[in-house]
């Protein structure tokens, strides 16, 4: 399922129309994004949370060469399931 | 953040009702919610995939203990973020 599938979905489901099933999904994706970048832990009760991790420099190894290569710090999101997703998905 | 600034951010793009607009937001999760429950991988994309992955069982210690303890087999789901965002994020411009 990508991105237009869940608006279609969403769309179907409260009868809305395309167009303002899109906005929707652009503006609540959106919104979590600027929320993540703007280092906001994100909670969404039953889903799950994001965060922003810091992780240092460190020196790695391209792993098809074998060159030593140094990577930068970074700033990556960390996705924690929450407890309802986690069950659901656990039972299938 | 909460749901909560979702709905109201929705409010002011949408100007449906806040009461409508929390039942879009819900809706939006319950979708994505019930896709992975079947075990199907939701992409979104400029955002990140949320993937289904099969564990297989396993043989586990219990850490405090030091017990052996066998580990069910499970589905659990994992966060892959999007390239987009990933640069994003680290101020890097997109190839």
């Amino acid at each position: 399922m990508n991105k237009m599938d869940v608006i279609n979905k969403l769309g179907e489901d409260l009868k809305l129309n395309q167009k303002i099933a899109k906005i929707a999904v652009d503006t609540i994706i959106d919104t979590i994004k600027k929320a993540i970048i703007a280092e906001e832990r994100v909670e969404i009760r039953g889903f799950g949370s994001f965060s922003l991790r810091h992780y240092k420099s460190y020196t790695g190894r391209n792993p098809k060469s074998g060159e030593v290569v140094n990577v930068e710090p970074k700033r990556l999101p960390y996705f924690k399931v929450g407890k309802e997703l986690k069950d659901m998905i656990w039972k299938g | 953040m909460t749901k909560l600034e979702i709905v109201n951010m929705l409010y002011e793009k949408l100007g449906f009702s806040k009461r409508e607009c929390a039942h879009i937001v819900d809706s939006f999760f319950e979708v994505i919610k019930g896709n992975l429950a079947k075990g199907e991988n939701v992409k979104l994309s400029g955002f990140g995939n949320f993937v289904v992955k099969e564990k297989k069982a396993r043989r586990g210690r219990n850490p405090q203990t030091g017990k052996e303890i066998e580990i069910s087999e499970r589905r659990v789901v994992n966060f892959r973020l999007s390239q987009v965002l990933k640069d994003e994020i680290n101020n890097k411009s997109t190839k």
